[in-house]
This record gives C-alpha cells, structure tokens and sequence, in this order.
C-alpha cells in the first residue's frame, strides 16, 4: 500500500537522522576525548614521527605533481581570459590569489582526504578487526593514546604543509605556462602578483583553512577507522565514508571560513 | 623503515613545508611591506570615494605610502571621511591634495597625494584640507549628454 | 622444548586461593537477550582451567568479563580477590598488567616485528635498559622455541608460528593470570600439540593460573585441570577430566564423542519440512 510505504520510508529517514546525530555526538566525544590523550602522544615524537612520515612525506608526490598541473591549467585558463581584456600581466594575481585563498588548501585538503585519511581509516579499521587493539588494551596499552592521537596529530600537522607546497607548485606551474610558454614578462608576472597578495589576510587565511581542514579530515579519518565494523566489509565501507564524509566537510567548511575571512572583499 | 630513514625524510618535509610558507609569504606576498611599520594617521573629507575600499592603497608619485584604514560617513555634512595610515618616513605639506584615482581602466581604486609648497608638515591626526573626489562615471556621462543637448540645441 | 626459567621473585603471586571467581554473572549485548545467566565459576590458583561449549554460547564474553572489557549486568567477578566492574581506570590497568591474554588468531601488531611484539608491553610499562628488554624477550621466545624468528614480521610467520608469538607476548611481564581465547583453532595437529604442551608447561614453571576458552575436547582433556561446559549460557557441567570421560550427561556425551545431535540439535529452528515443502507447491 503506498501509505505504507510513505510511513516506512519516513520512520527510516527519521532513524536515519537520529542514528546521525547520535553518531556525530559520540565523534564529538571521541575528539574530546582524542584531545585529552594528545600531550601524552605527542611526548612520544617517534610515534608522531613516523604518522607525519606516512601521511605527510607520502603524499608529496601526489600534491607536488597536482599543483604543478592545476597552476599549469590555472594560467593557461586565466591568459585566455585576461587577455581579452589586456590583463594578461595580471596572470599572477589570478593565479597567485586563487591558490593562496582557495585552491591550495582546499585541493591539497580533497587530496589529502583520499590517499592519506582512506590509509589511516583502513589501517585503524584493519587493527580493529584483527584484534590488535583489543590486544593493546588488555596490554593495559591505551590504544586511543598508541595508536589514535599521533595519527590525528600526524595529519593535521602535514596539511599546511602539503597546501602551500601544492601553492607554491601551482604558482611555479603558471608561471612555466606564462612566462616560459606564452612570453609573458616575468618582472610583471612576479610584480604584480606580489603587490596583490597581502600576507595578511590572503596567506594566513589560507594557512589557517588548511590547518582547520587538516583537522576535519585527520579527525574523520581515525574515527571512521575506530568506529569500523570489525569485518572485511566494515572496513571497505569505513574508508568510503572517510573519503566522501571528509570531502564534503573540506568543501562546507571552505564556504564557511571565506564567508568569515573576506568578508571586506567587493567593498 | 627504521628510524633514522623516517626522522630524515619527516626533516626534509617539514623544512620544505615551511619554505613553501616563506616562499609564500615573501615572493607570492608582500610580507615585507608594512609588517608592522611604524605610521601616522591622517583624515579627508570626500563628496564621494566611488569604489575605495577599505586597505586600498595610499600612492604619491605612484609609490605605496601608506593604506586606507577606515571609512565612514559623516551623518551632519553626508561627507565621506577616510582615514589614512602613513609610513612615519613620508611626511606631506599642509596644503597637499588627496585625489582619488583608479590605475588603469578597469584597475582598483587608490588615493593619490600631491604635495604643495608648503613649509608646514600634517601632523599625525590632521585632516587634509583639499580633496579631489572620485569620477562617477554617470555623472561623466549624464555631464556630456547635456553638453550636448545644450550644444547642439543652438 | 625448555620451559621458561623466570626467577620466582618476579613472578606476582596470587593473595587468594581462587585466582577468578565469578558468582550468579550475567551478562548481554543487548539489553533483552542475555548470552549469560547466572554463570558460577571458580578458578583456583595454579590450575589450568577449560571452558568450553559450542560456538557463540558465550565463552569469550566470560574472558572479556575477567578481563574487564564488559560489566555484568548482574553478580559479581573477581579476579585475585579484587571486583573488576568496581574498578577504576588506574586499578583497571594495573589489574590488567597482570593478565596476559592470548587472542584468537594471534592478534600480533602487523607493523612491528616478532621482537618488537614481544617488547612492546616491556617498553610501555617498565624503565628496563634496552640490554634487559632484549634478554627477556629473547628468553620468552626461547620458552616457545622461536628465538630465531625475532626479526621476522608477523606477516611472514605461519599460523602455529604466530600462535606461539602471541603466547611468548601474553607472558612478557610474568603476569599471574593467562587467559587463552581460542588457541588451538585452525592449527595443525602438530601445532595443537606444541600449544597445548606450552600451555600446560608455561603454567607450571610460571606458577601462573590458565583459563583456556576452546571448543577442542581432545587437547583440553591432555592438558587441563577442570572443565566447564557452557550451553545457552549456563554453565550445564563442569569436572575433572577423568569425571567428563566417564560422565553420563547427554550434552557432555554430545561434546566429547562429537555426535552431530543431541542436546545440541542439528537442525536450525524452522517450520516443519512437510508445510514448507507444501507451502511452495500450493
């Protein structure tokens, strides 16, 4: 009976919701809680070494070589349309701004989220489900402290990194396409760029995105390990909802920051 | 890995992680420039800014002296007061003249000062006394449409 | 094969006379459907102690009880005289410390090697000179014959191999308690008879007290002091080996002469064979 079906459909979405809230408030307790374990890990540098090692310098060449095609695409994009108007000097501060303030950390931030966050969601999920961390605690080992908390530290202090290394690609991309391809004048192209682009607030703003992004997906990815069902399907589901949950959360709060940060912008 | 092989390669992409911000700051921005240099402030008064905005630059002869650091709106006279944030090494004669400019056709919009001849310097907190409002493109053009009604009227 | 020597001094003694004691535990997942009711259970100290019965009746929630990872939702369990559910964080982990636990499959951390493993409880709880750690571990890995595969990664070792790893790490700081989850599953039968023969030797040098959770009644009744016998979570018969060999009990009988029905049935509960078989040709 359709009314049946209307009912059911909505007690599912209705239990969906409440399922999803309580989910997001048991996160936000595993974050306190990931938070409280944090001076402790972060006293055993070699722990948090080796998570920056993993997350950080493994992912270089993935970020490196995207920036350097997204500032390639950037300028020879942005030169078409400049040009019209005879501002194909101002190629760098196209370039320069649109990575600065946005794509850098939010590119570097989606990157970020499908190589490293799926890895540290799997790998967390896969010592779920072979026991390990059970293990570790009737080892009277707190696996939040051992195993969690350098994961999320590794992270988040890999991705301001990784963004201004992919802006700094990017910018070194356009410039290829610009000055070596096109012919632009390179006095211009670095000139203008540099009086555009303010260290504060276009730098530090983006700094600051991608240290907030850092922590969104660094945060998602060791809950969704932690949280995994302990099967072989748990695990796979565990990393998908790392990488579109971390993703989408990259894109949300990326609206939310600009909206507060350049505000002034257009008078 | 072992140790030592990961200690390496975490110390090479930290120190390349912060050179990028360096790289950033400096080369991509303009870090060095009005970091935090010691300044004076100065106000005018317009009958329009047109698009100036807040941090727009202060120019003379074209060099960046200083920055735009408020706008408001005077509720007696309904004039435009602008402050202005001076570098300390340029000082400007009391009859100098505040314009605002636009570089280039489609450009952002800058203050331009003039200095005068005279031996006075503005003080930190003066206002300047002669400004030059902003073009207000339909009033250029609603000027010369009557100009030219009136002229060819004759 | 050479038991560990450990000088007695380091090994902590048990206070009470019964290392576990669970009184009238019972315990479920969920709230409405409990996996145990009213389970009894004494384990004296020294005793190498079988619990078994068939899959899902509860075994391992028994040793996740001891071990403080569930509370009861009724009774009482206590280990070395002291309340577990009572316990606080730090009594928690310190009671832990004592406890070696031997998951099923091994449960080794795949990213450290077999040496690392078994230092790795050495390394997080005591202040030991890297020189001691090295001669402590490697005298564990000795205690199960694998002194030479310390360098090697859990990936690289067979399954019996890795079982004896994990034992070799469940007794790295001497604990007082050893609880085995599974140990002989999935081995070989030589396997079988290695692990079983540790357990039972590892016991004795140690002075430790064993509860080993299994469901193979042929290695049990080799090496085992008392068993228990757990059906829909209730403890239905308990002995010493000599007492389950001659026993009478039909669902004992099932157990150790593994006939496929009895006590335990054979078929899964469903409507009767003719109505489905009539339902579908109707």
């Amino acid at each position: 009976m359709p009314a049946d079906a209307i009912t059911n459909g909505l007690r599912r979405v209705g239990a969906g919701a409440i399922s999803a809230v309580t989910r997001l408030g048991f996160a936000a307790r595993f974050f306190a809680v990931v938070l409280i374990h944090s001076p402790a890990a972060l006293k055993r540098t070699q722990l948090t070494l080796r998570e920056i090692y993993f997350a950080g310098v493994l992912s270089l060449v993935i970020i490196m070589v995207s920036g350097l095609f997204v500032g390639m695409v950037l300028g020879l994009q942005g030169y078409d349309s400049l040009n019209k108007y005879g501002a194909g000097d101002s190629l760098g501060v196209f370039v320069g701004l649109s990575l600065v303030r946005e794509l850098g950390p939010v590119v570097a931030g989606l990157l970020f989220a499908s190589r490293a966050g799926s890895a540290i969601t799997a790998e967390i999920g896969l010592m779920k489900t072979t026991e390990q961390l059970a293990a570790m605690e009737m080892m009277a080992v707190d696996p939040l402290a051992r195993i969690v908390a350098p994961r999320f530290w590794g992270g988040v202090i890999s991705m301001p990194l990784l963004a201004a290394l992919f802006s700094v690609m990017g910018v070194f991309g356009a410039y290829l396409v610009g000055v070596r391809l096109i012919g632009l004048d390179s006095g211009a192209f670095w000139g203008n760029m540099r009086a555009a682009i303010d260290f504060w607030p276009d730098v530090t703003n983006g700094i600051i995105k991608s240290v907030v992004f850092g922590v969104a997906v660094s945060l998602i990815a060791v809950f969704e390990g932690y949280d995994a069902k302990p099967t072989a399907e748990g695990v796979s589901t565990a990393t998908t909802r790392t990488v579109v949950e971390a993703s989408l959360a990259i894109l949300a709060l990326d609206f939310i920051l600009t909206v507060f940060m350049f505000r002034g912008i257009g008078g | 890995m072992n140790r030592t092989a990961i200690d390496l390669w975490v110390g090479i992409f930290v120190t390349i992680g912060l050179a990028a911000i360096v790289f950033l700051a400096l080369k991509v921005g303009n870090l060095t420039s009005l970091a935090k240099v010691p300044s004076y402030r100065l106000e005018a008064r317009f009958d329009n800014i047109g698009g100036l905005k807040l941090r727009a630059p202060v120019k003379a002869a074209g060099v960046v002296v200083g920055r735009v650091d408020g706008v408001r709106l005077d509720p007696k006279t309904y004039e435009a007061v602008v402050a202005l944030r001076i570098e300390n090494g340029y000082q400007f004669t009391k009859d100098s003249i505040a314009s605002i400019l636009t570089s280039g056709l489609l450009g952002e919009v800058y203050i331009g000062l003039d200095a005068g001849g005279d031996s006075a310097m503005l003080a930190d907190g003066a206002t300047i006394a002669k400004t030059q409002s902003a073009v207000v493109l339909e009033k250029l053009i609603g000027q010369f449409l009557f100009d030219k009604a009136s002229g060819g009227g004759k | 094969m050479t038991a560990a020597a450990s000088p007695p001094a380091a090994a902590p003694a048990c206070p009470t006379e019964n290392a576990v004691e669970l009184a009238g535990v019972t315990y479920g997942y969920d709230a409405g459907r409990p996996v145990l009711r009213g389970i009894d259970m004494t384990i004296p100290r020294g005793k190498v102690v079988a619990i078994m019965g068939g899959s899902g009746c509860g075994k391992t929630t028994i040793l996740r009880l001891i071990g403080g990872q569930l509370q009861p939702q009724a009774g009482r369990v206590l280990v070395a005289g002291e309340s577990v559910p009572d316990m606080d964080r730090d009594a928690l982990f310190a009671m832990r410390r004592r406890i070696g636990m031997l998951f099923q499959f091994g449960a080794l951390f795949t990213d450290l090697s077999v040496f690392e493993n078994i230092a790795f409880t050495l390394r997080e709880h005591t202040n030991l000179p890297d020189e001691l750690i090295r001669d402590l571990v490697l005298m564990k890995l000795n205690a199960v014959g694998l002194r030479g595969t310390a360098q090697l990664r859990p990936a690289e070792l067979s399954g019996g191999m890795a079982r004896r790893v994990a034992l070799a790490r469940a007794i790295a700081l001497d604990p007082m308690l050893v609880l085995y989850d599974e140990p002989f599953a999935g081995l070989d039968p030589i396997s079988l008879g290695v692990v079983g023969q540790l357990i039972r030797e590892l016991n004795d040098a140690l002075g430790i007290t064993s509860v080993v959770v299994t469901h193979d009644v042929y290695e049990s009744l080799k090496i085992v002091d008392y068993l228990y016998f757990v059906s829909e979570g209730r403890i239905i018969a308990q002995g010493t080996p000599e007492e389950v060999h001659a026993s009478a009990d039909p669902f004992v009988r099932q157990f150790v002469d593994g006939a496929p029905d009895g006590p335990v049935p054979f078929h899964y509960p469903a409507p009767a064979y003719a109505d489905e078989i009539a339902a579908h040709a109707g």
